[in-house]
């Protein structure tokens, strides 16, 4: 009984620390900018597949790790610039249209380099499971809940102690103010979508191994990403990790205990409910409107 | 007397039913009509869409959801219960329109993204119910679907009827039934922009203080405008899966939702000619692209993030605007 | 003669910040209200409380003697209390008449069926509806408009312009969030004439604003308030002279 629930509850962390990667590079942008990056998914995509194609190419698997952040880092960095920041003064809905569009290309390039087919990726660790309680672990977990924390504690060392850091909360904040004591706010757009392109990309490494990889993953972990980012209610840091893991555990609950043909229409139905009564997420900002 | 005829407010309803007229001219193949109708089933969907998102300024990622409620209410019903397709059809938009109402209520008190959240998670769940509940829908693989029959004659797309002495295809037939839906649909459209609803529904876009210190009862008119357009999607989706003949789950998922969005902002959100534009285009374009085989799915991706980049207004109304600057010019030019 | 607006202990904190404390007062109908006090005192805060955009954390409002706290803006233009704001809220993608014309919502008899066949009594209600709206942008001086698109107005139309779609829903009182607000001294001028005739009119106006010499020129009470309570209430001649309002303006 008990070893069952651990084992869900593991699985349901693993997920769910990749789902809290994606939602922090989601609240990096929307912080930063005020767009959802629909294109968010690909950074993942991106980072999965470039890893297990330089590894076929005979790269060890650090130095294809990196290969593969720095080409998300490109990415990112191109689809604000080319992407992005010509569209300036547009509508939130039509800013979603072109960040689909880009994930649509981007996904169009993916699958003309790398063909249609899933790929594996092996796990960083060897692939006998650890038992904890009862339940069966596998060792990319510790890799996954691990690698998360570190970029976390990262990211809060970033944002609280280091001078680009706070110009970029402070952007975030008020672009006009930070404008006016000499933050260049165009290169702080730039830098949060780098840094968001690194975290879905390393994400999309770590938990390779575990769901395969394909050129159309990105997808429904992208919107995941989001579900998790609106749950814990968007622009809060906090949220996305309390959105990511309750997402994972949620679904990974539902498969267990239910179906695992609806374990991503739990998800879906959590976001609403938690909307309906906390129309701003778990731990968004109550804010008053001001008229 | 030229300027009058422009200007009035059914002028572009005219204009569309002359190309409704005659586009058949320009059509030679099955093929090629099947293409037409589809366009059209498509415009009148999103003609109900933007009454919600160009002009009540609501973000809905999810209409799809509604349209795959539609065609496989439809599909079910007159294939396993031996239902007549019309009343179906008709006893299907209500029984949405009645779900878009009692889901309506909370999510439409959400603002931005967070409504797009919810909307699309509202179409996922539908999507993810047909997909799994394959006893009554055939899961992932699809289902058949009968032809439209009305009032005894069944119109497919395959078999030939004499109308008034004229011999005329189930292509050609199918055709002109969806051009009648169209301008039926643009008529009630325009019927209801043009009105005090209307006026309430754009002043929840332009400022929704403003709307409710006048007494516009904002949440019961966005909820009102939520469930039309969904009776259009559901109405759209019914016919469509008697056009096809057979539907999968797809037709409710999230990338239909979001080329729905995206021929309503491509063609130009508010603009009822422009979204109709925006069908004729998006439904297009993946057959013109076809020819670029592997290249195709990039190109659509390019097309689309180039166009909402240029053109954020879309493409009808950056188009007219281009023209009276034209126009203006040429006009100081000879002053 | 009882009063149209009565406020008692009202307290509204955001936070743990108490925008509006313990206040009460009361607006007989028929007056030029006047709500002054320095920037940040909670003018604004008190009108989004009458007004149903806020709620309040304490107290009452009264309309008319009913209680309409918890009744959302809506319900209040019903009962006849229409606004506005500091912040213009103008609906930009509209022409300035149908602005206007919104105003009269609450006027139209047309429901959905009348508006899906455009029946020729939603075209009669439409018509009339227009007149009345023109009639309205010429009382508050924005005849030359009609026409035009609200984006392309000037800031001081667009204040005329939403006095006159809040005069279009026929309300028994209006709430003006500092109409005078960027007008230069001919526009303040000619606003001062305006909100004359509305109060001739009967219409109880509330007003919020800076300008001292028209408050003083055209109130007939005057409510000043000062970190959210109230700090004096009177005539403008009363006001003129209490030395904590002399104080609290001159930041003694």
């Amino acid at each position: 009984m008990f070893s069952e629930f651990l084992q869900y509850l593991f699985t349901g962390i693993t997920i769910g620390a990749t789902y809290a990667l994606i939602a922090l590079g989601f609240t990096l942008i929307y912080n930063a900018s005020h767009v959802i990056n629909f294109a968010q998914g690909e950074f993942l995509m991106i980072g999965g597949m470039a890893t297990v194609s330089l590894i076929g190419l005979g790269f060890p698997l650090p130095v294809a790790m990196v290969g593969a952040i720095l080409l998300a880092a490109l990415m990112g960095i191109a689809l604000q610039r080319f992407a992005i920041a010509p569209a300036k003064q547009a509508d939130p809905v039509t800013l979603i249209i072109i960040t689909i569009g880009a994930a649509i290309f981007i996904r169009g390039i993916a699958q003309l380099v790398w063909g249609r087919g899933y790929h594996s990726m092996p796990n960083f660790s060897g692939d006998v499971p650890v038992r904890i309680g009862g339940a069966v672990v596998n060792t990319q977990t510790f890799w996954v809940v691990g690698i998360a924390a570190v970029l976390v504690a990262g990211l809060v060392f970033f944002f609280t102690k280091t001078m680009i850091g706070k110009a970029i909360l402070a952007t975030s904040m008020n672009k006009v103010a930070a404008r006016l004591v000499g933050i260049k706010t165009d290169m702080v757009l730039m830098l949060a979508f780098l840094l968001s392109a690194v975290l879905g990309s390393i994400a999309g490494i770590i938990v390779a191994p575990i769901t395969f990889t394909s050129y159309d993953i990105g997808i429904m972990l992208g919107l995941k990403g989001f579900v998790a980012a609106a749950l814990g209610g968007l622009g809060s840091g906090m949220g996305a990790i309390v959105g990511g893991l309750t997402l994972g555990i949620v679904e990974a609950m539902t498969a267990g205990y239910i179906s695992s043909d609806y374990k991503d229409a739990a998800a879906f139905g959590v976001i609403i409910l938690v909307l309906f009564f906390m129309p701003r997420g778990l731990m968004g900002a109550r804010v008053v409107e001001r008229v | 007397m030229l300027k009058s005829l422009t200007q009035h407010r059914l002028s572009g309803l005219a204009l569309l039913a002359i190309i409704i007229l005659l586009v058949p001219a320009f059509l030679n193949n099955p093929f090629q009509y099947d293409m037409a109708t589809l366009v059209l089933i498509y415009a009148t969907t999103v003609v109900g869409l933007n009454l919600l998102v160009g002009y009540a300024g609501q973000i809905s990622l999810g209409h799809a959801g509604f349209f795959g409620m539609g065609a496989y209410f439809s599909a079910v019903m007159t294939s396993r219960f031996d239902w007549s397709p019309v009343p179906t059809l008709i006893l299907g938009a209500a029984l949405v329109g009645l779900v878009a109402y009692i889901v309506g209520r909370p999510i439409l008190r959400l603002k931005g993204y967070y409504l797009g959240m919810a909307t699309l998670a509202m179409g996922f769940i539908i999507y993810i119910t047909l997909n799994n509940e394959g006893w009554l829908t055939g899961g992932p693989d699809g289902m058949p679907v009968p032809g439209l029959s009305i009032f005894g004659w069944e119109l497919s797309t395959f078999n030939t009827y004499s109308f008034l002495g004229m011999e005329i295809s189930g292509s050609l037939a199918w055709y002109w039934l969806m051009g009648v839906m169209l301008i039926l649909g643009v008529w009630i459209a325009q019927n209801l922009i043009d009105s005090p609803i209307g006026r309430a529904l754009r002043s929840v876009h332009g400022s929704e203080v403003a709307a409710s210190v006048v007494g516009v009862d904002t949440p019961k008119f966005k909820n009102l405008v939520f469930v039309v357009s969904a009776i259009y999607a559901s109405l759209m989706g019914s016919l469509y899966a008697h056009f096809q003949g057979f539907i999968t789950p797809e037709s409710a998922g999230f990338m239909e939702s979001i080329i729905f969005v995206t021929m309503v902002v491509l063609g130009g959100m508010g603009s009822t000619l422009g979204v109709i534009f925006g069908a004729a285009l998006l439904t297009l374009l993946p057959q013109l692209l076809a020819d670029f085989h592997d290249y195709e799915m990039m190109m659509f991706g390019l097309i689309l993030m180039l166009t909402m980049i240029f053109m954020p207004k879309g493409l009808l109304p950056t188009t007219q605007a281009f023209i009276r600057k034209k126009l203006h010019k040429k006009a100081e030019d000879k002053a | 003669m009882s009063a149209l607006i009565e406020v008692k202990g009202l307290d509204k904190a955001f936070g743990g910040v108490h925008a509006i404390e313990g206040l009460s007062f009361s607006v007989e109908a028929g007056q030029i209200y006047s709500v002054i006090g320095p920037n940040g005192a909670g003018k604004t805060t008190l009108f989004n409380l009458i007004t149903g955009l806020y709620t309040p954390t304490a107290g009452e409002i009264k309309l008319n003697g009913e209680n309409i706290v918890n009744i959302p803006p809506n319900k209040l233009a019903e009962r006849g209390m229409c606004r506005t704001f500091q912040q213009m809220q103008i609906c930009m993608n509209m022409t300035a008449l149908e602005n206007v014309m919104l105003g009269r919502h609450l006027q139209l008899k047309s429901n959905f069926l009348t508006t899906l066949l455009r029946l020729p009594s939603l075209l009669k209600d439409e018509a009339d509806c227009r007149d009345h709206a023109i009639e309205l942008m010429k009382f508050v001086g924005c005849g030359d408009y009609i026409e035009t698109e609200a984006s392309a107005m000037s800031y001081g139309a667009l204040k005329r312009l939403e006095i006159a779609r809040a005069l279009a829903a026929e309300p028994k009182v209006v709430l003006l969030d500092e109409p005078a607000a960027g007008l230069n001294s001919v526009e303040t001028a000619e606003l001062e004439e305006l909100l004359k005739k509305i109060a001739a009119q009967g219409i109880t106006v509330v007003l919020v604003e800076h300008d001292m010499k028209m408050v003083m020129g055209i109130s007939d009470h005057i409510l000043v308030i000062n970190y959210g309570r109230k700090l004096a209430e009177g005539t403008p001649e009363e006001i003129r002279n209490n030395p904590d309002v002399i104080a609290a303006y001159l930041g003694g």
